[in-house]
């Protein structure tokens, strides 16, 4: 290989069955300057340990599958590149907050189960045929909600997220930033059923607005932003509901 | 099927692990020292309401190097828990637009700290022209 250098990636590893508790293990991975820390990692199991595990699919960073810990900051695997850790060592585990299934593949079952409970679909305001014709949406009303939708669900929010850390009844920044895309959505008509689960025990007062899920999502979202317009928004549902109440 | 048994880390010292939890850490602590002095300036009121040579004993105890020394530390902690609220304020409101374009996160912070300092030493000039 032309240009190689070579640098020690310290992996955290977890073999139930094998050992009680994850231990860490350093390979010596040769790399070239156009190599992601995924590519790091396929060079550890076809060259070093076929043994190690870990979840990648599209390596172009929109599956949302190769999501680690790197040097402790949440990163997709396939678009950080091993150069920029050059000497390391480079140390990589399994994504924070998530419990581990094996080396750096995470049980995701959390996540996944509250996914459908967010109703990440459009519910139509009105029913339409087909000779009615499609929702029509102005640029603004894609503006409120477009960057919410870049959301590949990789989960590095979570890894971000102290409070889903000690608390995971919390529904957490990424699953609320996709609540809030389809709420801010024109052509939705089931903001009051996603609302109640933003005023549950499980809603957005569990964050403290540490922000840090908003630095580390590599799609650019602003799961913290999505997650304090609803603070707003259920506040004032509350009061008014409060206002109201003699109806 | 293997049975499945998964590890979960243990989350004691998390704010430790990374400078950005330890900047929000610090951002946290100085809510109590906003307390603190809540408490020194409602202490100034319980003494006016004592009269005239109580109110000026407290004022005294204020004027010790003692004082100004933590009257110093809270200004700095003051000026960082500003920076750092207004720093996230951006990501607590609805997307601002100004002429059909969205205010940038910048700008944002940029004009509460602006206006911070413009009332904070306005304020500070205000009660030296009336001190005067």
């Amino acid at each position: 290989m032309p240009d190689t250098r070579t640098i020690d990636v310290e992996v955290l590893r977890y073999q139930p069955g094998e050992a009680a508790e994850p231990y860490t293990q350093t390979f010596k991975v040769p790399f070239t300057d156009d190599m992601s820390v995924l590519q790091g990692l396929q060079y550890i199991k076809d060259h070093l340990d076929g043994s190690l595990t870990f979840r990648w699919s599209c390596r172009m960073a929109i599956c949302g599958s190769c999501g680690v810990m790197i040097d402790g900051v949440p990163h997709l695997g396939c678009r950080t590149f091993l150069r920029e850790y050059f000497p390391g060592p480079i140390k990589v585990e399994a994504l924070s907050h998530f419990p581990i299934e094996r080396d750096l593949v995470v049980d995701a079952g959390d996540f996944i189960d509250k996914l459908p409970k967010i109703k990440p679909w459009i519910v139509p305001k009105e029913p339409r045929t087909l000779a009615q014709g499609e929702f029509l949406q102005t640029p603004a009303q894609l503006e409120r909600y477009e960057q919410f939708s870049h959301c590949i669900n990789c989960m590095l929010c979570y890894a971000a997220c102290p409070q889903y850390g000690l608390d995971p009844k919390w529904l957490g920044p990424g699953l609320t930033a996709l609540l809030h895309r389809y709420n801010v959505d024109s052509r939705d008509g089931a903001q009051a059923e996603r609302m109640d689960l933003v005023h549950s025990e499980e809603g957005v007062w569990s964050c403290t607005a540490v922000g840090y899920c908003s630095e580390v999502c590599p799609k650019a979202v602003d799961p913290a932003n999505a997650v304090n317009q609803n603070k707003m928004a259920s506040a004032v549902s509350f009061f008014t509901r409060f206002l109201k109440r003699g109806d | 099927m293997a049975i499945r048994r998964t590890y979960v880390r243990p989350m004691a010292g998390w704010w430790k692990r990374n400078a950005f939890f330890k900047r929000y850490m610090a951002r946290e602590v100085t809510a109590l020292f906003v307390a603190a002095y809540a408490l020194v300036l409602l202490a100034g009121l319980a003494r006016l309401s004592q009269g005239h040579d109580a109110f000026e004993q407290w004022l005294d105890g204020l004027r010790s190097p003692l004082s100004i020394a933590f009257h110093i530390l809270l200004l700095a902690i003051f000026v960082y828990h500003t920076y750092s609220w207004f720093t996230i304020m951006p990501k607590t409101m609805a997307p601002v637009v100004v002429g059909g374009k969205r205010l940038s996160n910048a700008a944002i912070t940029g004009m509460g700290l602006a206006a911070s300092a413009v009332i904070g030493i306005g304020f500070f000039v205000f009660l030296k022209v009336l001190a005067a």
